[in-house]
């Protein structure tokens, strides 16, 4: 299972980061989350606002406001 | 709410009849009421409608516009759009590579802080709805005429290379439509993060002008800053380009100004100057824009908001 979190490392970015290891812990899963700071790779990966979650190759999330830890479970358990 | 202040001045606080004190307390706690409901109240209806206006959706819109007509809906779409400086960047990019203009993009870029949810409260609490409207139309307008002369300039040459050598990895986009209910759940927590944010500046700006409101003379700065001094407007924006602020924590000092007797063309450039051109927005886009694009920006920006200031002063 692959995990891209995208954002600069701006406190939303951050708290994403954080967020979605937690969902992972509590999923139960051993996926790794990657992050993605660099602004042309994020770009690239077509994420317009940031922070982005991308798992499997879908992006599942981007931009304000954040969801919530309950709702990033969501988004990961629905790719297991 | 009148009602409210005036028995807690009185009967709560048993402050003398009509003296300066309670005068000013009791301005306080009828306009922070006011404006705090009035600011969640905006906020959250902004925030659902927001909902429905993703990045990825206007991106969408604004590729097979052409230009003007494309720098009107870029401009509302800019405000309509969510996002925060940070986002500025990727923003740029993807809207490059979906082939919308240059100046198309700036328009949309530059309406987004120009028009802010939080002035837009707070002028609107503070000086009425009429100010609060012009402030829009002012901040829509330079974004749409800002955008088109950028545009007109053939800027291309001013963004770095690789901004067009970018190949996007064509992902899926797997973001459910939200239900309704998920709307209001996410705008509801929107707002308390919002309110978290500001709470604080607005208290602020409320207290200096309970306080001015009920001490100093309303002419104190009208002498020196009145719509008659012509150099009142360039002097706010020079004044206004080196501080950075949100909309929130400039409006203090916007109410104390315009409470000195400051005119309202010459504040509301000082505002403008200091929420649209903000030193670290430049620094990112700098990552995408050589020096001389940012220098037209800025250039641009300061004589828009320098003849919007002008125009305010004579029609009011």
């Amino acid at each position: 299972m692959e995990i891209k979190v995208l954002g600069p490392g701006c406190a939303n970015c951050q708290t994403m980061e954080e967020m979605t290891k937690t969902a992972v812990q509590e999923l139960g899963l051993s996926a790794s989350v990657e992050k993605v700071t660099d602004i042309a790779e994020i770009a690239r990966h077509g994420i317009l606002t940031t922070p982005g979650l991308i798992v499997n190759g879908k992006i599942k999330h981007s931009g304000k406001p954040l969801p919530t830890l309950e709702k990033v479970k969501e988004l990961i358990g629905s790719e297991v | 709410m009148k009602s409210f202040a005036h028995y807690v001045v009185y009967s709560v606080l048993n402050l003398q009849e009509g003296s300066r004190l309670a005068d000013a307390v009791e301005f306080f706690i009828y306009d922070t009421i006011k404006i705090f409901f009035l600011l969640a109240l905006i906020i959250f209806v902004i925030s659902i409608l927001r909902s429905y206006f993703p990045p990825e959706r206007t991106k969408r819109i604004l590729s097979h516009k052409k230009e003007f007509i494309g720098n009107i809906l870029a401009a509302f779409l800019g405000v309509a759009t969510p996002f925060c400086s940070c986002s500025a960047v990727p923003l740029f990019i993807g809207f490059v590579e979906a082939g919308i203009p240059i100046g198309v993009t700036f328009s949309f870029l530059i309406a987004s802080p120009m028009v802010n949810e939080v002035a837009v409260v707070l002028l609107w609490g503070m000086f009425g709805w009429k100010i609060a409207l012009l402030y829009i139309a002012a901040g829509l307008s330079i974004a749409i005429i800002g955008g088109i002369i950028i545009g007109k300039l053939k800027v291309e040459k001013w963004v770095e290379e690789y901004v067009f050598k970018i190949q996007s990895l064509q992902i899926q986009q797997d973001t459910a439509r939200q239900q309704f209910r998920e709307r209001l759940v996410s705008a509801r927590a929107g707002t308390v993060d919002i309110l978290k944010r500001v709470w604080l500046f607005v208290v602020i700006a409320i207290g200096i002008g309970g306080f001015i409101h009920g001490y100093v003379p309303q002419d104190f700065l009208a002498r020196y800053a009145g719509a008659d001094n012509p150099f009142a407007v360039p002097v706010a924006v020079a004044m206004g380009v080196p501080l950075y602020s949100n909309a929130a924590g400039v409006i203090p000092i916007v109410y104390a100004l315009m409470e000195k007797g400051m005119s309202l063309g010459s504040v509301l450039a000082f505002m403008m100057a200091v929420t649209a051109l903000s030193l670290p927005e430049m620094i990112i886009l700098r990552k995408v824009l050589k020096l001389q694009l940012i220098g037209v920006f800025v250039g641009i920006m300061t004589m828009a908001i320098i003849a919007v200031g002008y125009l305010f002063n004579m029609i009011l």
